[in-house]
């Protein structure tokens, strides 16, 4: 599989911070912030893996979520969910909706990493 | 009854238990069946004499039969047993338990009480902190915030051979989110400390104006009288009025309970309550006035006991006066099959409704509701509603089929509710 992974995160220094890393650990990186337009963005730049955090603006990360399951192209897209630490509902919603994996923010960076390589196989 | 007269009751009771037959007793202890008969109806005092023999017979103690086990904690533990159905216990033999074994009852009972102690911290707690949306934000913000510096932090420290431009940028966003992570954890503590700074919008006006008229108990005694001035001293002197906009809340809200008792003079409602009953549609008639203004009145009789509850059209909660057992929630929605509800799909029909509390042990009351809606901006303008609910804690007919309600969905009990919206969290133990 390829390292092509799209972030949907609204913060700006996390989306800067996880893009460097994953770029420097040889990942294509592409970035949203608005859940609205997640589709889309995700037809358009078919990506390999995506990481998706729950709280956004336009559009939860569980509708996100639970939209691409609909999907038959997308139902198993490798999606890495970024929850809240502590929060055990956000946690069992996301796997509910068919969640690949979970990193609990505040998150160490090789977690990332290492998440994103065990869900593409590299 | 008084206790001694339940002696015979107790009696009868251990005896049934044992499976012991009325004359084998009564010849154990050397009495005729009859009079033991007249014992176990309490129509006979025992005399210390007998009651010792009819204890050693019936294995117990002598107090097991005269005192019984102290009433509160008989209470304790039946409610620990109704709480705890599924485990199936001998609810009929709770003064067995209690007799035979003090220490363990006393025990079950104190960890009972804890118990809904702790239950009914857990539901404020959670009914405020899932709903208040500055709580969620805040939170949302520190930890995004974190997430960033610790990110940030790790690639600073961890990676040897960093561009000086990133370096830089990296650092840059270090200092803005360390920035935004103390203001952040300034409010959190401000808001858990409950110090909330005036116009800081941490704590919602509506809040400080019930808090104040809570401090009142709801009855302004200046604004019953002619003399009053529209309160500004009043609204002034009270320390839960912090913000402008609580200030200017108050302020309508003393207008109008002025306009209310001119139209309703108190020593008046009084009358008419004692002669009428508290009917809200015949107290309107009496006065010549709508139904919204005695509903008002009504609630803010002093020691009156009625809550009242008042949404706009949205079904947005405007103001909040509990009744004794009927809770509110303090933030979101409130239980949707309140008939306050029903008033709101209904306006200007009033709806009378009993209804029961959820809890541990359901209480009923009485509920008048009604939705009045105004015109202010004239026929082609946009219709603004009210309705309100006021809650009498004591509907007069116990036969009544009551109404299942709640306070809300996260904190009821009623897990085949049709009308619930999301889980609750007593389901999860409590």
């Amino acid at each position: 599989m390829g390292r092509h992974v799209l972030l949907i995160e609204d913060e700006p220094n996390i989306i800067e911070a996880i893009r460097f890393i994953l770029t420097r650990d040889g990942w294509q990186v592409d970035t949203l912030s608005d859940g609205a337009e997640a589709m889309a963005t995700i037809r358009r730049t078919r990506p390999d893996v995506l990481i998706l955090d729950v709280m956004l603006p336009g559009r939860s990360g569980y509708e996100i979520l639970q939209d691409l399951r609909a999907d038959p192209e997308y139902a198993q897209l490798p999606v890495l969910m970024l929850t809240a630490r502590g929060q055990m509902r956000d946690r069992e919603q996301a796997e509910r909706y068919g969640a690949s994996r979970f990193i609990a923010k505040p998150f160490a960076n090789a977690d990332i990493v290492a998440a994103l390589r065990a869900l593409v196989g590299s | 009854m008084a206790r001694q007269s339940l002696t015979g009751t107790r009696i009868r009771e251990r005896r049934v238990l044992t499976g012991m037959k009325q004359a084998d007793l009564a010849r154990a202890a050397g009495i005729s069946a009859s009079y033991l008969n007249l014992i176990e109806h309490n129509r006979r005092r025992v005399g210390s004499g007998l009651l010792q023999a009819l204890a050693g017979v019936l294995g117990v103690s002598v107090e097991m039969l005269t005192e019984g086990a102290e009433a509160a904690l008989l209470a304790d533990l039946r409610a620990a047993a109704q709480a705890n159905e599924a485990e199936q216990p001998e609810i009929d033999r709770v003064e067995e338990f209690a007799g035979r074994f003090p220490g363990w009852a006393r025990a079950t009972a104190a960890m009972q009480r804890r118990l809904s102690a702790m239950e009914r911290t857990v539901e404020t707690l959670s009914d405020r902190m899932t709903h208040d949306p500055f709580l969620s934000a805040s939170l949302h913000e520190v930890l995004s915030a974190v997430t960033a510096v610790r990110s940030t932090a790790g690639i600073l420290a961890e990676t040897e051979d960093i561009e000086p431009e990133w370096r830089a940028r990296f650092h840059a966003n270090l200092r803005d989110d360390s920035e935004r992570l103390a203001e952040g954890a300034e409010a959190l503590v401000a808001w858990l400390d409950g110090s909330v700074p005036d116009e800081s919008g941490i704590a919602a006006p509506q809040e400080e104006v019930e808090a104040w008229l809570a401090e009142c108990g709801y009855h302004i005694e200046e604004a019953e009288t002619e003399a009053f001035d529209g309160g500004a001293g009043l609204i002034d002197a009270a320390p839960e009025l912090a913000s402008t906009a609580a200030h200017k809340l108050a302020t309508q809200y003393l207008a109008q309970y002025r306009r209310d008792a001119q139209a309703i003079p108190l020593a008046a409602l009084r009358r008419a309550v004692s002669e009428h009953g508290a009917d809200p549609a015949r107290l309107a008639t009496r006065f010549q006035t709508g139904l919204m203004p005695v509903f008002r009145r009504l609630a803010t009789l002093p020691d009156s006991g009625f809550g009242l509850v008042c949404c706009d059209g949205s079904g947005t909660l405007t103001f909040r006066k509990p009744a004794d057992g009927f809770a509110l929630p303090r933030f979101g929605a409130a239980c949707p099959l309140w008939p306050l509800y029903r008033a709101l799909l209904q306006p200007t029909v009033p709806i009378r409704a009993v209804v029961e509390m959820a809890g541990r042990v359901p209480q009923r009351f009485l509920a008048f509701a009604y939705c009045q809606p105004s015109y202010p901006d004239g026929f082609g303008g946009v219709p603004v509603v009210e309705a309100a609910m006021l809650i009498l804690p004591a509907p007069p007919e116990p036969e009544t089929p009551a109404a299942r309600v709640g306070t809300s969905c996260r904190i009821c009990p009623r897990m085949d509710c049709s009308a619930r919206r999301e889980p609750s969290i007593l389901s999860e133990g409590f």
